[in-house]
């Protein structure tokens, strides 16, 4: 489908680049900060977000032009960039997509507007702003090389907006990300070149990293594609991250600064779970069929061991890290259930656990401030001193259990509706995840908020304007997605069947209806060895 | 030796080859070649300016600045590269193509004009360098300058040998020159020793190239790299395992390049002598020597030994994945910053090894725009740490890092620049020079080279981390005990600066023009008759 329809896709555009605009604005506004004058923080903040809010409208302008009824790339634009090596500047969106920018767009700029560095503000909104340039390309970039340079340039940012304004372990927590995040991408440009390789030379036709060709073309044989995948999955699964391979997660989450772990929740693990729709099931749906269990298998894993580790959490800022594990996983069951509510559910989750874990982390951010701690056993009865502050906190809380009414209830009840249908077994251990979702942020929520509050905790400040202006947009789309989801999912939906059509198409065998539990093909359950072992 | 080879081949002059006459038993005229004199101009100028500037430096010691002698060094490289860009135009023509001058003794191809490029511009960006160091050293004298010029001609010289025994003389005119830079530093004991120990190892190396060449010699008949080509491809059939003196030479010329290019095991003395050599001596061996090593490495066993790849291959492997790993995994337990980035050049080799290896026009073309990225990121990041050194060029600790980006946010950010190239972050030169590393291994279907490759990368880049946690991330507390006051940064250094980051950010977002060019300088054996 796609190939014929990128064509007709140029057509839907605006007369103007916008993608290109939308990276390059925050790319731009990073060059015109490095500029200014260093000690104007004011003028530096300003100027950071104006960009960010730029760039974010242009996404929001994309959101309105959408063509809902139409499943291929949108918005296409298209330049050469290395043409000996047929690598282009290639950038579109789809119903996958689409709502993953519109998120950034939306995050950044609150994420701006609620950070306050303590020093060396210019470094600081700078490096905010090429991280969303980064993301942002990540997301619209439809060319596999051009998807790996953003996918790894926006570590660079992140280290150091970790390890110069994180807390007490700063240093540890930024080269740990650093580091286990490059090793997972440094075998998947491996991948995409054995890849772009063997399609060129299997076809016959020229080199290309375009996407949508490979994809079209599946030029490499059974084995072959299933050693690519993994060399792809490993880097997928640091980013999301899966259970063996998340534990630079939580110290990352947990030093980095407010901002910091906004972004890297809301923003940034997406990455992995948008890596594996896009890059994953469309270029190798045979080998993401084959791994299906292996996958669903360490995402009810991740599930449940996120929530567990959660619960056990005496810092508040480390039970939300935890707590994206264990979303996370939903967003993967969801995935690798391979029918269409699966992977809807999949996509919208992605949307609600950035905003309801971007607002957590906020709040979190919010109580640091007044109390210079994140220990739960330090907080208590902050209902009665800041209502307001407890009131938001509930709704972003029970978002985030997926209490219906709200945006976390249709996605997760997507995910484990699809896979209840294509992966009974699993659908039904993860669906414990809810129950422990529950367990966890209630009883945070009861070790914080209620009680009676004493000595600095009876004298907490409520959220000022400023603060409660940062969370409404937040608040009103949790609800909004909760109560009436359906133009959400209509953008979704078109670009999902056809991706499941695509799967179906390609995968022998293929009923979306019946992936009955099977033993686990052999040596499946043991994922060291799946994923490391690429040399072959 | 060029009388003897003037037998082999006689060249008409303006590149059209022609056989040579059949030499008449009893002729006992020695035939001189024709000498293409535009051909020689890059390596002459190179030589003539080096000995020109002593000449006129030891007539007017005192009434020359020094600004002027890195002026001079920077014009004269500069007047090579020019003289190499109609040669450029000439072998990229498809009518005229490569040819062979001095009567087969020389190549001029687009691979040797591309490595004579890369080499003056790391002798510019050196000599850039050198200037401010040398006034803060206090050390008079254009010796410098005048070695750096011989030893580019040596490189030069290297890269477009059609002779083995042309080739020594370039390895042999690089390599003095060089042990003699590493010892400028008169004054300091570490200096001393560098040159000491680069010297008796580079002999011994130099031995063990020589006596390579020999076993060849026995093997094949000649030294010219066309006549042993045509003997390892002859019909008759050479088995390597059967033919001790081709496999011994073989080795021998392995073991040579390896210490040349600082290929583990054969590295052991460039941590001590990169460490000890003054800083933009260490720049200048990073960058050019490792350029004329491998652009010799490259002619000899991809081109010349090129029938026999398969027999090679392994050694080179293994050698490249020792560099790898033994480079990246040594680099991060160092504390010495300009031993952390000698490890690490190791570890740059083991990449350049992987475009060795696969031995293909991909992996050749992979392994120029390696070496001409690397040079840029290697001699910029050299320029911080010889600015950084501060007087007496000795304070290279990670802890003389520390607290840098708060004093000179600059040049902190502008190193960390250049160590984001040197670990293959995008948008800088020094991921598409891995990139097309990686991609011509894959291209080989050498997938656990690549994979290796790639891994090492990761090791490394904790490395570059670590420099930058210094720099940036270091705690409150330690900031306030004894922390470093600004370093001035000449303005010399500081243009070498300059330019060394804008070539690698420039690179790492339009590779095209530099991949076109490298694609281009393929090697030729260019046929004498």
């Amino acid at each position: 489908m796609p190939s014929a329809v990128i064509a007709a896709g140029a057509t839907n555009g605006v007369g103007f680049p916008l993608l290109t605009c939308i990276v390059a604005l925050p790319a731009l506004g990073a060059a015109v900060l490095a500029c200014l004058p260093r000690a104007r923080g004011d003028l530096l903040k300003l100027v950071a977000v104006l960009f960010a809010v730029a760039s974010g409208a242009l996404s929001i302008w994309m959101l309105a032009e959408f063509d809902t009824a139409f499943d291929g790339f949108q918005f296409v634009s298209r330049h050469q960039w290395i043409e000996s090596f047929g690598i282009s500047w290639f950038l579109g969106v789809d119903g996958i997509s689409l709502f993953l920018v519109v998120l950034s767009g939306v995050m950044f700029p609150i994420a701006l507007v609620a950070a306050s560095p303590k020093q060396d503000q210019k470094s600081f909104y700078a490096w905010m702003l090429l991280l969303m340039a980064g993301s942002m390309g990540a997301f619209v970039a439809l060319d596999l090389l051009l998807f790996f340079v953003f996918f790894e340039i926006v570590l660079v940012p992140m280290y150091f907006l970790i390890g110069m304004w994180g807390y007490g372990n700063r240093v540890y927590a930024a080269t740990k990300f650093f580091l286990f995040t490059m090793l997972g991408s440094a075998l998947m440009l491996v991948g995409i070149l054995a890849l772009v390789i063997l399609t060129s030379s299997n076809t016959g036709q020229g080199v290309t990293f375009d996407l949508v060709e490979l994809a079209e073309a599946q030029g490499v044989g059974l084995v072959a594609a299933r050693w690519i995948f993994v060399s792809f999955a490993l880097a997928f699964a640091v980013k999301v991250p899966l259970f063996p391979v998340h534990t630079w997660l939580p110290d990352a989450h947990t030093e980095a600064p407010t901002a910091g772990s906004v972004i890297l929740a809301a923003i940034m693990l997406k990455l992995g779970t948008y890596g594996f729709l896009r890059f994953g099931l469309y270029l190798f749906p045979e080998a993401t069929h084959w791994f299906a269990p292996l996958f669903l298998t360490l995402g009810v894993v991740g599930i449940i061991y996120g929530a567990v580790v959660a619960t056990m959490q005496r810092d508040l800022k480390r039970l939300v890290a935890y707590s994206s594990v264990a979303h996370l996983g939903f967003i993967v069951i969801g995935i690798f259930a391979l029918n269409a509510q699966g992977l809807e559910g999949g996509v919208l989750q992605m949307v609600n656990h950035g905003l309801s874990t971007g607002a957590l982390f906020i709040l979190v951010g919010f109580i640091y401030e007044r109390r210079h701690t994140r220990e739960i056993s330090e907080l208590g009865g902050l209902q009665k001193s800041a209502p307001i502050l407890a009131g938001v906190f509930t709704v972003v809380m029970l978002s985030s259990i997926g209490v219906p009414g709200l945006n976390g209830f249709v996605g997760e009840f997507l995910s484990l509706l699809g896979a209840f249908r294509g992966a009974r077994w699993w659908g039904a251990v993860a669906t414990l995840g809810v129950v422990l979702a529950a367990v966890y942020l209630l009883w945070a929520y009861q070790r914080v908020f209620h009680g009676s509050p004493e000595g600095e905790n009876a004298r907490l400040r409520d959220l000022s304007l400023r603060e409660g202006l940062i969370m409404v947009p937040l608040v009103g789309l949790i609800v909004f997605i909760g109560v009436y989801p359906r133009p959400v999912l209509a953008r979704i939906e078109p670009s999902v069947d056809a991706l499941v059509a695509h799967v179906d198409a390609h995968v022998e065998d293929f009923e979306v209806e019946e992936i009955v539990f099977d033993p686990l093909p052999e040596g499946n359950d043991d994922a060291e060895h799946d994923e490391e072992g690429g040399e072959d | 030796m060029i009388g003897v080879l003037a037998r082999l081949a006689q060249d008409t002059g303006d590149g059209i080859l022609v056989p040579a006459e059949p030499i008449q038993a009893g002729v006992t005229q020695i035939a001189t070649p024709e000498i293409q004199w535009v051909a020689l101009l890059p390596h002459l100028i190179l030589v003539v300016g080096g000995i020109l500037l002593l000449t006129i430096a030891s007539l007017f010691r005192h009434r020359v600045p020094r600004w002027a002698y890195t002026i001079y060094t920077v014009a004269v490289a500069a007047g090579a590269i020019i003289a190499a860009l109609p040669l450029w135009v000439r072998v990229q023509d498809a009518e005229r193509g490569p040819f062979s001058a001095i009567a087969g003794a020389l190549g001029v191809d687009g691979f040797s004009i591309f490595i004579t490029v890369i080499i003056c511009a790391g002798v510019i960006l050196t000599a850039l360098l050198a200037d401010g160091y040398l006034k803060r050293e206090g050390i008079d004298g254009p010796e410098l300058f005048v070695l750096l010029l011989l030893a580019a001609s040596g490189g030069t010289i290297m890269a477009s040998a059609n002779d083995l025994i042309v080739l020594f003389l370039g390895l042999e005119i690089l390599s003095i020159s060089v042990y003699v830079m590493a010892a400028m530093h008169a004054r300091r004991f570490t200096s001393l020793e560098a040159g000491m120990k680069y010297f008796i190892l580079g002999a011994f190396s130099s031995a063990f190239f020589l006596y390579g060449i020999a076993l060849v010699y026995g093997a094949s008949g000649s030294t010219n790299m066309i006549r042993i080509n045509q003997y390892l491809a002859s019909p008759t059939g050479v088995v390597l395992s059967e033919n001790g003196l081709l496999l011994g030479g073989f080795a021998l010329l392995l073991v040579g390049f390896g210490f040349k290019v600082a290929a583990v095991p054969f590295h052991a003395w460039a941590p001590d002598v990169y460490q000890g050599a003054p800083t933009p001596v260490t720049a200048f061996m990073a960058s050019a020597v490792k350029a004329g090593g491998f652009a010799a490495m490259l002619r000899v066993f991809v081109l010349t030994f090129g029938t026999f790849s398969g027999d090679w291959q392994p050694v080179v492997f293994a050698l490249a994945v020792l560099s790898l790993l033994v480079g990246s995994v040594l680099a991060i337990v160092q504390t010495n910053v300009k031993r952390m980035l000698a490890y690490s050049s190791i570890a740059h080799a083991g990449f350049i090894l992987v475009g060795v290896e696969v031995a293909t026009e991909q992996g050749t073309a992979a392994a120029l725009f390696y070496l001409a990225a690397y040079t840029f990121m290697v001699v910029g990041s050299f320029a911080v740490i010889t600015v950084v050194g501060r007087k007496g060029d000795g304070h290279h600790e990670l802890s003389d890092y520390r607290g840098l980006a708060r004093r000179q946010p600059v040049l902190a950010f502008v190193f960390t620049i250049l160590l984001l190239a040197q670990a293959g972050v995008p948008f800088t030169a020094g991921f598409f020079a891995k990139f097309y590393v990686i991609s011509a291994a894959v291209d080989a279907e050498n997938y656990s080279l690549a994979i290796i490759a790639m891994v090492s990368a990761v090791i490394a880049a904790f490395l570059y981390l670590r420099i930058m946690i210094s720099m940036y991330m270091s705690t409150d507390s330690e900031a306030v005990t004894g922390e470093p006051d600004r370093v001035p940064v000449p303005l010399a250094a500081g243009i070498a600066l300059f330019v060394a980051c804008v070539v690698t950010v420039v690179i790492g977002f339009v590779p095209g023009p530099i991949t076109d060019l490298a694609n281009d300088a393929v090697p030729f054996l260019v046929q004498v008759g």
